[in-house]
């Protein structure tokens, strides 16, 4: 049985600003950042757990989340339309 | 003479060119543990050493000719397109191509929207469409830069957009790989699929380039 997912598409997240020890696939320039989530993946194992092999159940709900680049990057030079697409699971998510 | 040169002359062969360098250093802590482990299931019998041979020749035959062919049939085909879209596995499947259980998601370019594709955590990559990634892909620069700048990684690969077109990059941080749909070059109307999939190329699918006609 899976974790439920929290969100829909469109809803807005804010990633967690953490810096737990161990395997993390959220990447740094992204933590405290705010987006749109752009669909639910599906439910995956927890990375954080695989990598230490225990079964990383209950698998999380995982979201492609939808950023704008101008509000990641204070210099960033391009399109405002211009976007990053992050693969980011649910614990890592809050409502934002 | 360089050490990296050698010359012969031996009558009928006669020239000066590079040899490959010999990869003579130290094995690394996780080189060493990867023979150790392998070693070890072998010995135990989880797996032959014909099974590890057999896995990596595999791998290394897939190439990007198998994305090529993924790419002209939605060209030629809306309703493939669509479900191509709507589920990248199931449609790669349905050419006969093995996915695995890879998760594809296939972003299309059009003339409003160019996307672009890195792992900036490592080097996740559709390798059951494309193959092994490209060096580049695996640097530290392209993995840093391309979220960071993404129109000068591009201009750096001789793709200057226009800044009407929006640059989507997508971070393969986690279960998803992703393929990029380019748009069909102008000038192609009528073209077989064989022919179509001979302008798709492997740059092209992670999005640093367009197909064109030249």
């Amino acid at each position: 049985m899976s974790a439920a997912p929290r969100f829909a598409a469109g809803a807005r997240v804010t990633v967690r600003r953490a810096d737990p020890p161990g395997h993390i696939r959220t990447p740094w320039y992204i933590r405290g950042k705010t987006g749109e989530i752009e669909r639910l993946c599906g439910a995956f194992p927890n990375p954080e757990e695989l990598a230490y092999n225990r079964p990383g159940t209950p698998p999380q709900p995982l979201y492609r989340v939808r950023f704008r680049q101008r509000e990641l990057w204070p210099d960033y030079r391009g399109a405002p339309g211009d976007t990053i697409d992050i693969e980011i699971y649910q614990h890592w998510l809050e409502p934002a | 003479m360089s050490d990296l040169h050698h010359d012969h002359d031996d009558g009928a062969h006669s020239h000066h060119h590079p040899t490959r360098p010999d990869t003579d250093a130290p094995l690394t802590h996780y080189q060493v543990m990867e023979i150790a482990l392998r070693e070890l299931l072998i010995e135990k019998g989880i797996f032959s050493a014909d099974d590890v041979r057999r896995a990596v020749e595999a791998m290394d035959a897939r190439t990007p000719a198998l994305g090529a062919r993924v790419v002209a049939r939605a060209w030629t085909d809306p309703a493939y397109k669509a479900r191509l879209l709507a589920n990248g596995s199931d449609a790669v499947r349905e050419l006969g191509i093995d996915v695995g259980a890879t998760r594809l998601i296939v972003v299309e370019n059009t003339q409003h929207q160019h996307n672009l594709v890195v792992c900036t955590l490592c080097s996740c990559y559709p390798r059951t469409v494309l193959g092994l990634p490209p060096d580049w892909y695996k640097s530290r620069a392209y993995r840093s830069r391309a979220v960071r700048e993404p129109r000068a990684v591009l201009a750096e690969f001789g793709t200057v957009l226009d800044p009407a077109i929006d640059v989507r990059v997508h971070d393969s941080t986690a279960d998803m790989r992703y393929l990029v749909l380019p748009e069909r070059p102008r000038g192609t109307e009528g073209w077989s699929e064989e022919r179509l999939a001979a302008l798709v190329t492997r740059d092209s699918m992670i999005g640093v380039t367009r197909p064109s006609l030249q």
